[in-house]
C-alpha cells in the first residue's frame, strides 16, 4: 500500500501546553485510518496542522514523498489534502450549489453562471449518489445539520483529493445517514483516496476502519491494525487509566427538589417538565440540535417561553432575563466559553467576580480586598493554573479558562447551575478536576444540570440522565442502568431517513 | 525555509500577549511598578507627547510661556469633556456621533433661556436637561428601536442639528458676555488656573474613578468585551446602555454651555461641529477599541492633551491650518496601525 502522507515528529504548543508531541504517522492511500482521542487529545490540532490551518512548531509533512510546508487551508487544498468541517459554515441565503462550489465558482470571464454551477452540482451529487438527499437549487438557511454535513463533504470532494479527513462526521447524523456516509467512504477508499476519519465513537470505527491511530494528551499512544486490535485496548490507549476514575462520586442524593420546570414551551422547547434536587447531578443528552442549550437558556430567562413555568425551591421565578433568574438562584454556564462566558481581554480576576460584583461592593464601590481574597481562594481550590490573577484570561488554556468559567460561578454558589458542556475541548486532566469540582458542588447541595454530548461523559457524572430530542424530554435513564446504547437509542430521531439508499 | 515558518507561527498564534503567563513574577522595582501604572498603551502616547513638545519648545521657546500653556488648556476642554464620555460609549462597543449636534442645540437652548429668563442658571439647567433628553432618545433608540448604535446616532446628528437652527434660525442667539456666571465658566480663573481645566480635570478624574473603583465600571468593560458573558452574568444591558447615552448628553449639554460662555452666545453650529469626530479621534488615539471593552480614561486625556499640543504647537509656528488636519489624520492612523500591530492580528479580512 502506498504512503500518501508521512508526517514525522510533529509537534505543536500553545501557551505552554503541549497539544501535539513528536507524532509519527502514515496516512496510505486506500485505507480509512481511524484518529481517535478523547477531547484535547490532539485531533483536532492534527487535522488543522493537515489542512493548513496551524503551522506546526517542529516536524515534516511528506506527501507522495515530497516534503511540504502547508501555508494555509488553500495550500492544502491546492495540494490535494481536504479536510470536512464538524460544523460546517454553510452561507444562508444562497442555493446548495454555490455553497458548494464558494471560492471556486465556475465563470466565464468574471461573468457568474448560476446555470453551469447547478448543472455541475447535480452532476456532482448523482456521481456519488446523494441527488436524493440534497437539492442543488434549495437555499443553505433551509438545510438540515445532515444536509449541511453533506454539502461539506461535497465541497471536498469536488476537488478529488488525494486525502480526506472527516472529523466526527456522525455528530449530527441519524443512522441511516451514518450508513450512507460510510459507503461513500469505503468507495472513496476503493477509489485508492487516503482516508482520515476522526472520532471518538468506538462502534463507528470498528464498522469502518482499516487501521487506528489513538491520540492521548497530544502523544500517539499507538496505532493497531483493526483486525489486531478490540475495544478494551483501544480505550486503554486512549484513556491511558480507567475510565472509571475520571468521576468521583462522593455525593448522596437525598436532599429536597430544588428546581422544578413545567410546561415549558417555546419555539425550541416543547413540554418540558423537569426537575433536580439539592445535591443531585441530572444530565441532559440528545444529539447536536436536540434543544438542549435552548432549554437551559429558556429555563433562566435568555430565551422567551410562550408557556409554563420554573420555580426554585417551590418559588415561582419571574422569566424575564437572566438576571432574575440570578437573583432567584438560577445561574447558567454556557456552551462557548470565548464567545458567550468569558471577557477574554481581562483579568482572570476580572471574570471570577463578575456575578458577585453586587455582593462585593458598598455604594458602588468594589471592596477589592475582598474581592482579591474570594478569586485567590477560587484559583487555588479549583486549581487554575495562572501566574497570578492578574493575567489576561485569553493566555489560558482551555481547561482553565474553563475552571475560570466554572469560578464565576462557585463564587456566587447559586442554589440552581446549569453547566453547558462544562468540559469541551479542555484535556483529560482538567476534565478530571472538572468532574470533581461538580461532585463537589453537588455535595454541598447545589443542584447540578449538566448539558453534555459525550455519553462517557453523561455516565459518569450523572445521577440520572433526561435524553432530549427535537426540543422535547424522550427518555430518562437512571445512572445505575444507564449504558451509551440506551441513551444513544432514545436521542436518536425515528422520523423518516432523509439519506435513502 | 525556516525565517517563513517562523512568520506563519507568529500570525497563526498570537505571540506576545501569549508568551505572557510563562514569564516569571514580575520584581516590583519602583520604576516597573510605574510603567505598569501608566501601560505600555499609554507610555507611548508619553514619549509621542514628550517628543512633540521637545520639538515645538526647540523651534520657538514661546511655547513654554504660561499663557500658551493655559491657552492650550482651556482649548481643550469642551472636546476633552467629550471625548471621555465618548470613551465611555466606546466601551460598551458603541459610538455617539450626535455629540456635536447635542452641543450645539444646548449652547443655543442655554443662550435662549437666559435672554428669556434672565437667570443664567436656568440657562444652565436648560441646556443640561435638553442634552439628557438627547440622550435619552439615543438610547431608547438604540435599545428598543434595535437601531445600530452608529445609525442611530448619525440620525440624530442631523435631527438635533436641524432642531438648534430651526429653534435659533440659524443665528447665533443672546448675549452672555456681561452674565457673571458664565463669564466665570468662560473666562473665569481659580488660583491663577482657568475654570475650564478644572471642570476637564473633573470630569477625566470622575470617570476614571467610577470605571476603576466601582461595579458600575466593571460591568462597562464587561458589556463590551462580551456583551453575552455580560447578560448571562446577571448585568442589565439596556440600563447600562440607555444610562451611559444619557450621560453622555448630559456631558454634551454641558459642553454646550460652555461654547455659550466662551463665545458670548448660543451658536447653533459653529464651535459645535465635529465635536463628534474629534472626541472619536481622542479616545481611539488614546487606545480605546472600538470593537468595545478596552480602553482608559488616562489614554484618552493623554491623546486629548496630545491633540491639543499638536496643533497649538503648529499654529506656534505657522504652520497652515489645512496642514494641521493632516497631522492630526496621520497621526491617529500610525497610532492606530502600532495598536493593531501588537495584539498580532493577521490581515485578513476587516479587521477587529
Amino acid at each position: 500500500m502506498t504512503t500518501t502522507v508521512a508526517i514525522s515528529g510533529l509537534t505543536k504548543t500553545f501557551t505552554g501546553v503541549r497539544a501535539l508531541r513528536g507524532i509519527n504517522l502514515e496516512i496510505r492511500a486506500g485505507e480509512v485510518l481511524a484518529l481517535l482521542g478523547e477531547n484535547g487529545a490532539g485531533k483536532s490540532t492534527m487535522l488543522k496542522i493537515l489542512s493548513g490551518d496551524y503551522a506546526p512548531d517542529d516536524g515534516t509533512i511528506a506527501l507522495n514523498g515530497e516534503h511540504v510546508v502547508l501555508r494555509s487551508s488553500i495550500d492544502a487544498r491546492r495540494r490535494g489534502i481536504r479536510v470536512i468541517a464538524q460544523e460546517p459554515e454553510i452561507v444562508h441565503d444562497v442555493t446548495v450549489a454555490e455553497n458548494i462550489f464558494i471560492g471556486n465558482l465556475p465563470r466565464r470571464a468574471r461573468a457568474f453562471s448560476a446555470g453551469r454551477v447547478r448543472a455541475n452540482t447535480r452532476d456532482a451529487l448523482a456521481e456519488y449518489g446523494f441527488s436524493d438527499t440534497l437539492d442543488a437549487a434549495a437555499l443553505g438557511g433551509t438545510l438540515s445539520p445532515a444536509q449541511r454535513q453533506l454539502v461539506e463533504i461535497m465541497r471536498g470532494l469536488v476537488d478529488r483529493p488525494e486525502v480526506i479527513a472527516f472529523d466526527e462526521p456522525t455528530s449530527s447524523l441519524t443512522e441511516n445517514e451514518v450508513e450512507a456516509l460510510f459507503r461513500l467512504i469505503r468507495r472513496l477508499r476503493d477509489d485508492g483516496v487516503a482516508v482520515v476519519y476522526v472520532s471518538h465513537r468506538m462502534h463507528e470505527i470498528f464498522r469502518i476502519a482499516d487501521r487506528v491511530a489513538v491520540l492521548r494528551d497530544g502523544e500517539l499512544a499507538g496505532v493497531r491494525e483493526l483486525a489486531e486490535t478490540d475495544e478494551a485496548e483501544l480505550v486503554r490507549l486512549m484513556v491511558g487509566r480507567d475510565l472509571g476514575s475520571l468521576f468521583q462520586r462522593t455525593r448522596v442524593v437525598d436532599g429536597a427538589e430544588v428546581l422544578r420546570v413545567e410546561g415549558l414551551e417555546n419555539d425550541d422547547v416543547h413540554d418540558v417538565n423537569l426537575t433536580v434536587r439539592a445535591g443531585e447531578v441530572v444530565a441532559l443528552a440528545g444529539l447536536i440540535g436536540a434543544g438542549r442549550s435552548e432549554l437551559a437558556r429558556t429555563i433562566i430567562g435568555d430565551l422567551p417561553h410562550r408557556e409554563g413555568s420554573v420555580s426554585v425551591d417551590g418559588v415561582r421565578v419571574t422569566l424575564g432575563s437572566p438576571a432574575d433568574a440570578i437573583r432567584a438562584g438560577i445561574g447558567l454556564a454556557p456552551e462557548e466559553r470565548k464567545a458567550q462566558a468569558l471577557l477574554l481581554q481581562r483579568s482572570v480576576r476580572d471574570n471570577m467576580s463578575l456575578a458577585i460584583l453586587d455582593r462585593i461592593s458598598r455604594v458602588r464601590v468594589v471592596r477589592r480586598r475582598e474581592e482579591r481574597r474570594i478569586v485567590a481562594a477560587l484559583i487555588d481550590r479549583m486549581r487554575v493554573r495562572t501566574p497570578d490573577m492578574e493575567t489576561e484570561v485569553r493566555t489560558l488554556s482551555g481547561g482553565n479558562q474553563q475552571k475560570v468559567v466554572l469560578g464565576r460561578w462557585l463564587a456566587r454558589r447559586p442554589k440552581v447551575l446549569i453547566l453547558d458542556e462544562p468540559t469541551r475541548g479542555v484535556d483529560v486532566g482538567a476534565k478530571a478536576e472538572i468532574y470533581a469540582v461538580i461532585d463537589e458542588l453537588a455535595s454541598s447541595g447545589t443542584a447540578v444540570l449538566v448539558i453534555s454530548s459525550e455519553l462517557p461523559e453523561v455516565i459518569g457524572l450523572a445521577d440520572r440522565i433526561l435524553v432530549m430530542q427535537g426540543g422535547r424530554i424522550v427518555g430518562e435513564v437512571d445512572h445505575a442502568d444507564a449504558t451509551e446504547e440506551a441513551i444513544l437509542a432514545l436521542a436518536l430521531p425515528k422520523s423518516e431517513p432523509i439519506v435513502s439508499a | 525555509m525556516t525565517a517563513s515558518k517562523e512568520t506563519r507561527v507568529s500570525a497563526t498564534t498570537q505571540p506576545p500577549a501569549l508568551r505572557a503567563p510563562e514569564s516569571p513574577p514580575r520584581p516590583k522595582s519602583p520604576a516597573r511598578s510605574l510603567f505598569a501604572r501608566i501601560g505600555v498603551q499609554n507610555l507611548s502616547l508619553v514619549i509621542a507627547l514628550i517628543l512633540l513638545i521637545a520639538v515645538i519648545g526647540w523651534q520657538d521657546p514661546n511655547f513654554f510661556r504660561y499663557q500658551n500653556l493655559l491657552s492650550i488648556g482651556t482649548s481643550i476642554t469642551v472636546f476633552g469633556i467629550l471625548a471621555i464620555v465618548q470613551t465611555l460609549v466606546i466601551l460598551l462597543g458603541a459610538l455617539d456621533i450626535s455629540v456635536g449636534s447635542v452641543a450645539g442645540l444646548t449652547s443655543v437652548v442655554s443662550a435662549m433661556v437666559f435672554t428669556s429668563t434672565a437667570s443664567s442658571w436656568m440657562g444652565i439647567g436648560a441646556a443640561l436637561a435638553a442634552g439628557l433628553a438627547c440622550g435619552l432618545v439615543n438610547g431608547l433608540i438604540i435599545v428598543y428601536g434595535r437601531v445600530n448604535a452608529v445609525i442611530a446616532t448619525l440620525a440624530t446628528l442631523a435631527a438635533f442639528k436641524g432642531l438648534a437652527q430651526i429653534l435659533s434660525g440659524g443665528r447665533s442667539q443672546g448675549y452672555t458676555g456681561n452674565d457673571p456666571v458664565f463669564t466665570a465658566l468662560g473666562r473665569g480663573t481659580f488660583l491663577g488656573i482657568p475654570v475650564l481645566i478644572y471642570l476637564f480635570v473633573f470630569i477625566a478624574v470622575a470617570a476614571a474613578l467610577v470605571l476603576k473603583y466601582t461595579d458600575i465600571g466593571r460591568n462597562i468593560y464587561a458589556i463590551g468585551g462580551n456583551p453575552t458573558a455580560a447578560r448571562l452574568s446577571g448585568i442589565n444591558l439596556n440600563r447600562y446602555i440607555v444610562g451611559v447615552y444619557v450621560l453622555v448628553g448630559t456631558v454634551a449639554g454641558l459642553a454646550g454651555v460652555l461654547l455659550t460662555a466662551r463665545t458670548g452666545s448660543g451658536q447653533p453650529v459653529s464651535g459645535s461641529e465635529g465635536l463628534e469626530l474629534e472626541s472619536i479621534t481622542a479616545a481611539a488615539l488614546g487606545g480605546a477599541a472600538l470593537t468595545g471593552g478596552k480602553g482608559t480614561i488616562t489614554g484618552t486625556v493623554l491623546a486629548v492633551i496630545l491633540l491639543g499640543v499638536l496643533s497649538n504647537g503648529l499654529t506656534v509656528l505657522g504652520v497652515n491650518p489645512f496642514w494641521q488636519n493632516v497631522a492630526k489624520g496621520a497621526l491617529l492612523v500610525i497610532a492606530v496601525v502600532i495598536q493593531q500591530r501588537r495584539s498580532g492580528q493577521r490581515a485578513v479580512g476587516l479587521p477587529a
